[in-house]
């Protein structure tokens, strides 16, 4: 609670969930303002942290990669091995075409989307002191307009980002492997089909209605869930910090369930990256099956 | 939870991404995975060339050292053989060497043993002669004597 006295328990929820924006507005570019600007609005903390931690596994893998020993691996490149064969089993347990973008898009999900998670266990207050004493006296800006949302996946964007290039992708392989014409009778003719020409024109639109339903909800569940589930992870995170500010029973009981809600995120963190990793890998692999 | 131009930009982040390690961390780590994989096998494989080479040649070394025990045992009896021949011909030899001393000592003797009868003879004839002399003291027909005192010698 380093940030706000004057900030009651509703205000330190909302300063915690809202993001560092900047849009462009008739004066020019604008930090914070964005209320107005809808769609042309960046959020450069949630940006800023998936890049950086984008950037951390491209270049630590790299890394490995590069320096790859046969004989005598080292530890870090004995863990990176560990993650890409465990993503590797996944893949071929699942996927039985050729490809070769699935697997790595799908490493590249996983240890991202993992690192992503994990910083839901940085205290929830820390990295917004940290951007608020920048800002105050770097910066030399008013304390209260120092915003940051560390936690890249409980924002939306982010995680529908992910689940609608994978759904770009499941497009453009459906189209590719069954030709557009395949695909649209993909669309139509199932799961309802008759012999019956008459009937079957009947049946269209009722299969273009549930099959483009079943195909639209792919990256909206794939998406929603990831936010959700880290949203309100770190709600919770946001609700037990008010917690530990209420006395000594409170900090106590907050420093508690803190560490009790951080203990289960151990499961959560890597589960969440699994399932949208192995959803990807189901998705894409529907999209190369040809009917 | 407003979607703006994050999500555009982070889906170029994303392919990014996805392209770098598509390009330059999958095949590498997959590369050097299934090469020291190969390695194992080939190792593995190696050993088990090696431990049925190991067979064969403890085998082999046992033919051999049982062809050897066999040859030896025939040499130490072809050499015991020869040794007893050697001993039976060089006893042969130490016999036959001995008899042809002792007929030769024999037959020295014999000649030693008749000189000295003949010497004996002669001198016993001449003793007696003279003693006969010195007993009688009187001359006497000498032929007629020594006819017979050759008579008395060669009856000795």
């Amino acid at each position: 609670m380093a940030s706000s006295e004057n900030l009651d328990s509703v205000g330190y929820i909302k300063h915690h969930l809202q993001n560092l924006q900047v849009c462009k507005t008739d004066e020019g570019w604008v930090w914070n303002q964005c209320q107005e600007a809808g769609f042309w609005a960046i959020n450069v903390d949630s940006l800023l942290f998936a890049f950086l931690l984008g950037a951390l596994f491209c270049f630590s893998f790299w890394r490995v990669a590069k320096n790859a020993k046969i004989e005598n691996p080292g530890k870090w490149q004995s863990m990176v091995e560990m993650v890409v064969e465990f993503v590797d089993k996944s893949v071929k347990d699942t996927f039985h075409g050729r490809n070769p973008l699935i697997a790595p898009l799908a490493l590249t999900i996983f240890v991202w989307v993992v690192l992503m998670n994990m910083m839901d266990w940085i205290p929830v207050d820390l990295l917004p002191w940290v951007a608020e004493q920048t800002n105050v006296h770097v910066l030399g800006n008013e304390p209260h307009t120092s915003y940051l949302k560390f936690l890249p996946t409980a924002d939306v964007n982010i995680t529908f980002s992910l689940s609608i290039g994978v759904f770009l992708l499941i497009l453009f392989y459906s189209i590719k492997v069954k030709g557009i014409g395949g695909f649209i009778g993909e669309l139509t003719l199932h799961p309802f089909s008759s012999k019956n020409k008459f009937v079957q024109v009947l049946l269209i639109p009722v299969n273009l209605l549930m099959e483009t339903i079943g195909l639209i909800a792919k990256p909206i569940s794939l998406g929603l869930r990831l936010f959700g589930n880290l949203y309100a992870a770190e709600l919770l995170f946001i609700l037990i910090a008010i917690l530990m500010s209420t006395g000594i029973g409170g900090l106590v009981g907050g420093f508690i369930s803190y560490m009790g809600w951080a203990i289960f995120h151990i499961l959560v963190i890597p589960l969440q990256a699994f399932i949208f990793m192995m959803l990807t890998i189901v998705y894409l692999s529907q999209a190369h099956e040809d009917h | 939870m407003n979607v703006n131009l994050t999500l555009i930009i982070n889906m170029i982040f994303f392919a990014a991404f996805v392209f770098f390690c598509m390009k330059f961390v999958w095949p590498h780590i997959m590369a050097a995975i299934e090469e020291r994989q190969n390695k194992i096998a080939e190792g593995l494989a190696a050993s088990e060339r090696s431990q049925k080479d190991l067979e064969l040649a403890q085998e082999k070394a046992a033919e051999i050292l049982r062809e050897a025990k066999g040859q030896s045992a025939e040499l130490v009896d072809s050499a015991k053989k020869r040794h007893t021949e050697i001993v039976d011909s060089a006893k042969d030899d130490a016999r036959a060497e001995a008899d042809k001393i002792k007929s030769g000592a024999q037959a020295e003797i014999e000649q030693e043993v008749n000189r000295a009868r003949e010497q004996l003879r002669s001198k016993v004839a001449t003793l007696a002669v003279a003693g006969a002399e010195k007993v009688i003291e009187r001359n006497i027909d000498e032929a007629a004597n020594n006819d017979m005192f050759d008579k008395l010698v060669k009856d000795l």
